[in-house]
């Protein structure tokens, strides 16, 4: 072989297809650019609850019951003073601002969602590494992931929350006791794929220890996957948080969230369905947004992955 | 039987003039083929051979109008079937013609059968859509077709399912399907690529006694000369969408005056071992004993499946030899390397490096080993891990043996200079490469361990041809330049001729013959070796100016 | 074969096995004297004693253990202090409106998704896929009960269509029984619908890539057979699989459906549970849904065996 051979070799269909990074084809995406707003608007008011709101979500005004969308009403303050004030979305049986109830609820559904998203994804991970990595784990740890599949997210969610007593914190515990098993299946299969290339292979004889392979080959091809299936587990816990207290076995009833503003308005639905219908689309436009959101990055950081339920 | 033919009262069956097919925008080159111009004649085998992205399958695609038509589009020249032009008919035309006067075969038997329908189903199926037969009519021809593409049992066969059956004999049902309507036109699409080298004689054997008999146009696509060699009538070579050179294959392969003919022909490496210079008897730095590998277990019910993958095999490898395992799929030369490794453990006999067993010793015990032994993967676009510079490969294993970070750079850089890329590269991301100057790299890497063992699996299987012939020079050149014990592991006896000092032939696991190459080849004493030999295509054909390195 | 379906039935006990442990450890962990917690508030301490006496609440946890499996495989589900009645009965009682919410639910999504999410994937990227695809998104997150409240309100306040809630039993008459039961199941569905959908569309897209469906367009197949009889075949096992999961989904859909509904099915009564802190009714029942979920996924194992010749072990 001449030296010209190598160097027809090195011309050779050298591939500098340079891709654009994943931040601007993610900025490109439609479906991500409609969701990513549509979260933000959101975040920014559960942000600036206090700015936006003029009553107190929490206060009982017995004289302004059941009133509809906007109601004025007046209010004493601190000094005695009377004010007018509009109820934009009406008031509930107990005569509470629903418009100020539901715009703090928003910062109630972001944190359960990202608290949730966070301890599962971080769980499941430690936990899904570990039982690709090593067989005996394995066996045990999947038999466990198994079983808790089993159990319903809901029910789960609702008797764990009933054993320890409705709170913040015990909803978000609950929450992600279920979503843990989808992190860990999903980790481990992502673990199980790459031990078997042939790079990580190379790792291994050139003496490079299990942490370390874990860590520089195996890590980084979950985080994509994580990003994405962490959003939608965002997405689904402020759903279950909603439901939970919707049915009345979540956060307690006086704390503005959206699902207990909808189980406050049950019983007058068919008078008065603003209660329902207001919080109902702000959840449903949340979760809508993290969703597309979801779907954005899944479509531009890792299009081979599918939704994993 | 069905309607054949109506006139043929041109020799030509296919006529494709000038015939050029547009890429989709992004891609890099316009054109996936231009001014292409190919005839096949009845009872004509015209092969087209060329390296990857010659544009060769697009051509047999664009025939039988499969191509996503939104991607890849003819925009000039005409293709004509039996007189008729094909490029602008209507779908429903088009699909008529696929089947009755054209079929096509494919490279992967496996995926080319749906995997859920028994195969006597999927050679119906042709025959439900262009024939007015009935049921039992279909059966019987079904059977038929099985019997002329030599199944065994067709009755029984008819009912099974693809992944029941052996590569060879689903490749016999794709060409059953292809030819129960006999088309005047075949085209084959690499059909023998996937397969071992024994089945792939049969296979070229079929094709030619079918085209024979019936006076079927063959259009046979392949990269391999061996393969043209052994089947063309005719030979296309085309490069980067272009058609090079056509003529017989007596011209094409021995007189023609191209250049790109030239070069591809002689990278072909001969069956002919080369002399090589005797290796210095030494003791021998990598020994195995017994060694044996079983996958799968009995399971509860002593039911399990079991294969024994590789038992008792015994080899040994000096200082600056070269060793080659030979043998088709499943014949265990990669798990042997494997447990080499110890990327797999084995379940008995010995591994002995410079007189050490490492086969029962634990992941931490086997580490101080790591150094000395190292391995090439086939597959160069999944050895390197895509998110590290090539440089942070390469230093990863010295910095593991606490070499410092500038030391091992600097090794690095003198490293890259040895396998012929630019130093400047390492800070590159392997998609930066091609497969050949990944392969480079991988080598690079396992040189950065100073190992005394080098395996190569299968590492020049995936590369074309002529950049294969200059990885294989540079194996040998490192060889002899860092005094490496080789183990070479590959399915082709081209390959292994040009680089092994000896050969070592497997066969399901067990070693059947052990020699100097010169003297395997010569005079193979094993029936199977012999067998191999003779399947190998184009044995009797002499590539001139072979490139013997 | 039978070996496989012979493992594959074993596989269903250290699952269950894991869930008796999890339902049985949830009342154990939870600070207080379980017998207490049980008996609930109106409880006498005889009861309380008595109750102590029958879970062996003496006995080391292990036995406790033992003995709760062992008198749930014998029938006992326990006794509701709540109601004054085996749980065992109550559950009788319940389960007919929830089975006729999740048949009619299951069935409804399938009909509709399967076909939707084909054509979406035959005609990938076209207004339809992206409809297809949009609505689905929709779907997945608008909750069920915002869904079905919307559907009250449009159907049975508004129009007046429908009843607004409740539910009747097939015995009364079917047309009564399947009237109360479209809007319930019709909003449950919707989640379903969109989730099949979307797998549906995947694995067909995913199938389409295959070299098989090249092979049979060189037959010159018609499009309509190349998606039915070789996309569709190939790209059932992921649908399957994916209404397997679904199960999971349901029950708890189920649970919100029936309250917002007022079915008196088994969520009601799990919730009723729940409020009443009835925990023998709650652990049985978790533990007859999770059997069922285990069944259910048991039984589309053994129809993947049919659907794909190629799995066996």
């Amino acid at each position: 072989m001449t030296t010209e051979a190598i160097q027809t070799d090195l011309t050779e269909e050298t591939e500098a297809r340079s891709r654009p990074s994943a931040w601007s084809r993610l900025s490109q995406n439609l479906s991500a650019r409609i969701g990513g707003g549509l979260l933000l608007l959101i975040a920014l008011i559960g942000l600036f609850a206090s700015f936006l709101t003029t009553l107190d979500p929490t206060e009982i005004n017995p004289s302004n019951r059941l009133k509809s969308p906007g109601h004025e009403a007046s209010i004493r303050d601190d000094e005695g003073k009377k004010h007018k004030v509009t109820a934009h979305m009406g008031t509930d049986s107990l005569g509470r601002d629903i418009y100020s109830r539901v715009v703090y609820g928003s910062r109630i559904s972001l944190v359960v969602g990202i608290a949730v998203a966070l301890i599962s994804v971080l769980a499941g991970t430690l936990i899904g590494l570990v039982a690709g990595y090593f067989r005996w784990v394995d066996a045990i740890v999947m038999r466990i992931m198994d079983g808790l599949m089993a159990i319903p997210a809901i029910l789960l969610a609702i008797s764990l929350v009933s054993l320890s007593g409705a709170s913040l914190f015990a909803v978000i515990f609950a929450i992600s006791i279920p979503e843990i098993p989808r992190v860990v299946r999903l980790v481990r299969s992502i673990v199980l794929t790459i031990r078997e290339e042939p790079y990580v292979e190379a790792a291994i004889s050139v003496g490079t220890p299990t942490p370390k392979i874990l860590w520089r080959h195996v890590l980084p091809n979950t985080i994509s996957p994580l990003i994405v299936q962490g959003t939608f587990i965002c997405g689904s816990a402020i759903l279950l948080e909603a439901i939970l207290s919707f049915l009345g076995v979540g956060i307690p009833p006086e704390t503005p969230t959206w699902g207990n503003i909808m189980a406050e308005g049950r019983d007058f639905f068919q008078i008065h369905p603003h209660a329902i219908f207001f919080p109902a689309i702000f959840l449903s436009l949340t979760v809508l947004a993290i969703n597309m959101l979801g779907d954005g990055m899944r479509d531009t950081l890792d299009p081979r992955m599918d939704r994993n339920i | 039987m069905a309607k054949i033919s109506k006139s043929e009262n041109s020799e030509n069956v296919l006529e494709i003039n000038d015939l050029t097919v547009r890429l989709p925008k992004g891609a890099d080159r316009e054109n996936a083929i231009m001014d292409v111009s190919i005839t096949i004649g009845r009872g004509e085998i015209v092969c087209i051979v060329g390296e990857s992205g010659s544009g060769k399958s697009v051509t047999a695609q664009t025939v039988m109008g499969l191509n996503p038509p939104d991607q890849l589009s003819p925009t000039a020249g005409s293709v004509h079937l039996n007189d008729e032009s094909i490029l602008g008919v209507s779908q429903d035309r088009l699909r008529q013609l696929r089947g009755e006067r054209m079929a096509m075969i494919f490279q992967e038997p496996m995926t080319a059968l749906n995997p859920v329908m028994t195969v006597g189903d999927q050679i119906e199926e042709m025959l439900e859509i262009h024939t007015t037969f009935s049921a039992s009519e279909r059966r019987e021809k079904v059977l038929e077709v099985m019997e002329d593409v030599n199944l065994p049992d067709p009755k029984k066969m008819a009912d099974s399912y693809p992944h029941q059956l052996s590569g060879g004999q689903r490749q016999r049902i794709m060409i059953a399907i292809a030819l129960a309507l006999e088309p005047g036109l075949l085209i084959a699409d690499e059909p023998t690529t996937a397969l071992d080298v024994t089945t792939q004689a049969q296979i070229l054997d079929l094709i030619k006694d079918i085209q024979v008999r019936h006076g079927t146009a063959v259009m046979f696509i392949t990269h391999d000369f061996g393969v043209v060699a052994e089947i063309a009538d005719r030979v296309v070579v085309m490069r980067n969408g272009r058609v090079v050179e056509q003529g017989t294959v007596d011209h094409v392969l021995s007189k023609s005056k191209e250049p790109y003919t030239r070069m591809l022909i002689s990278s072909v490496p001969s069956l002919t071992p080369p002399k090589r210079e005797p290796i210095i008897k030494g003791d021998p730095i990598l020994q195995t004993r017994a060694l044996d590998k079983i996958y799968g277990s009995l399971g509860l019910f002593g039911k399990g499946r079991v294969v024994h993958a590789a038992s008792q095999v015994e080899l040994e490898v000096r200082r600056g030899e070269t060793l080659g395992v030979v043998g088709e799929s499943g014949s265990g030369k990669s798990t042997v390397a494997r447990c080499i490794v110890r990327l797999v453990d084995p379940n008995g006999g010995e591994i002995l490096i410079d007189g050490n067993n490492i086969a029962g010793l634990s992941q931490k015990g086997i580490r101080s080993f790591r150094k000395d032994v190292q391995i090439v993967f086939q597959d160069p676009y999944r050895s390197l891990n895509p998110r590290r510079t090539v440089g942070q490969s390469i230093v990863e294993g010295p910095m593991n043996f606490n070499v410092g970070k500038v030391e091992a750079l600097e090794r690095a850089r003198e490293l890259m200079r040895v396998v012929g890329l630019s130093p400047d590269a390492l800070d590159r991301f392997p998609h930066q490469f091609s497969g050949g100057q990944r392969q480079r790299i991988c080598i690079a890497r396992a040189l950065a361990m100073e190992p005394e063992i080098l395996i190569a699996d299968e590492a020049v299987s995936a590369l074309d041809v002529s950049v294969q012939a200059q990885v294989l020079e540079l194996l040998d050149q490192v060889r002899k330049d860092f005094d490496l014990a080789v183990l070479f592991i590959t399915h082709d006896l081209r390959v292994a001729a040009q680089i092994c000092d000896r050969i070592m032939v497997m066969k399901l696991g067990e070693v059947v013959e052990q020699g100097p190459t010169a003297s395997v080849y010569a005079d193979p004493q094993h029936e199977y070796t012999k067998l191999l030999l003779d399947a190998a295509p184009g044995r009797d054909v002499d590539f001139s100016g072979a490139a013997s390195i | 074969m039978a070996t496989y379906l012979i493992k594959r039935v074993f596989s269903v006990i250290p699952v269950m096995l894991v869930v008796a442990v999890i339902v049985f450890m949830m009342l154990r962990l939870t600070p207080g004297d379980p017998a207490a917690i049980i008996a609930g508030d109106a409880a006498t301490s005889q009861d309380i004693a008595q109750i102590r006496d029958k879970l062996g609440l003496e006995e080391p946890l292990i036995a406790q253990f033992g003995i709760w499996i062992g008198n749930m495989l014998t029938g006992d589900f326990g006794d509701s202090f709540y109601y004054k009645r085996t749980v065992s009965s109550m559950i009788a009682d319940r389960v007919g409106p929830t089975l006729a919410l999740a048949t009619f639910t299951i069935f409804l999504a399938c009909i509709v998704a399967v076909p939707l999410g084909t054509i979406a994937a035959y005609k990938q990227g076209s207004w339809l896929d992206r409809t297809v695809m949009g609505m689905s998104v929709v779907g997945f997150s608008v909750p069920v009960f915002v869904i079905g409240y919307i559907m009250i309100y449009i159907f049975a306040v508004k129009l007046d269509w429908f009843p607004v809630q409740g539910y009747q039993p097939i015995s009364d008459g079917i047309g009564g029984f399947i009237y109360r039961l479209i809007m319930p199941s019709m909003a449950l569905s919707v989640i379903f619908i969109a989730l099949i959908a979307r797998m549906t569309r995947t694995s067909v897209l995913e199938v389409l890539n295959e070299d098989y469906i090249r092979t049979a367009r060189a037959k010159g197949l018609a499009e309509s057979k190349v998606m039915t009889r070789h996309a569709l075949r190939n790209a059932a096992v992921p649908i399957v699989t994916v209404i397997g999961f679904a199960v999971a989904i349901l029950i708890g859909g189920v649970v919100v459906t029936e309250s917002v509904f007022v079915i008196p099915g088994l969520g009601t009564l799990t919730l009723d549970a729940i409020q009443g802190r009835d925990y023998p009714t709650v652990q049985a029942l978790i533990m007859l849904f999770s059997v069922v979920y285990v069944l259910i996924n048991l039984f589309i194992d053994v129809i993947y065996t049919i659907l794909d010749p190629r799995i066996r072990y």
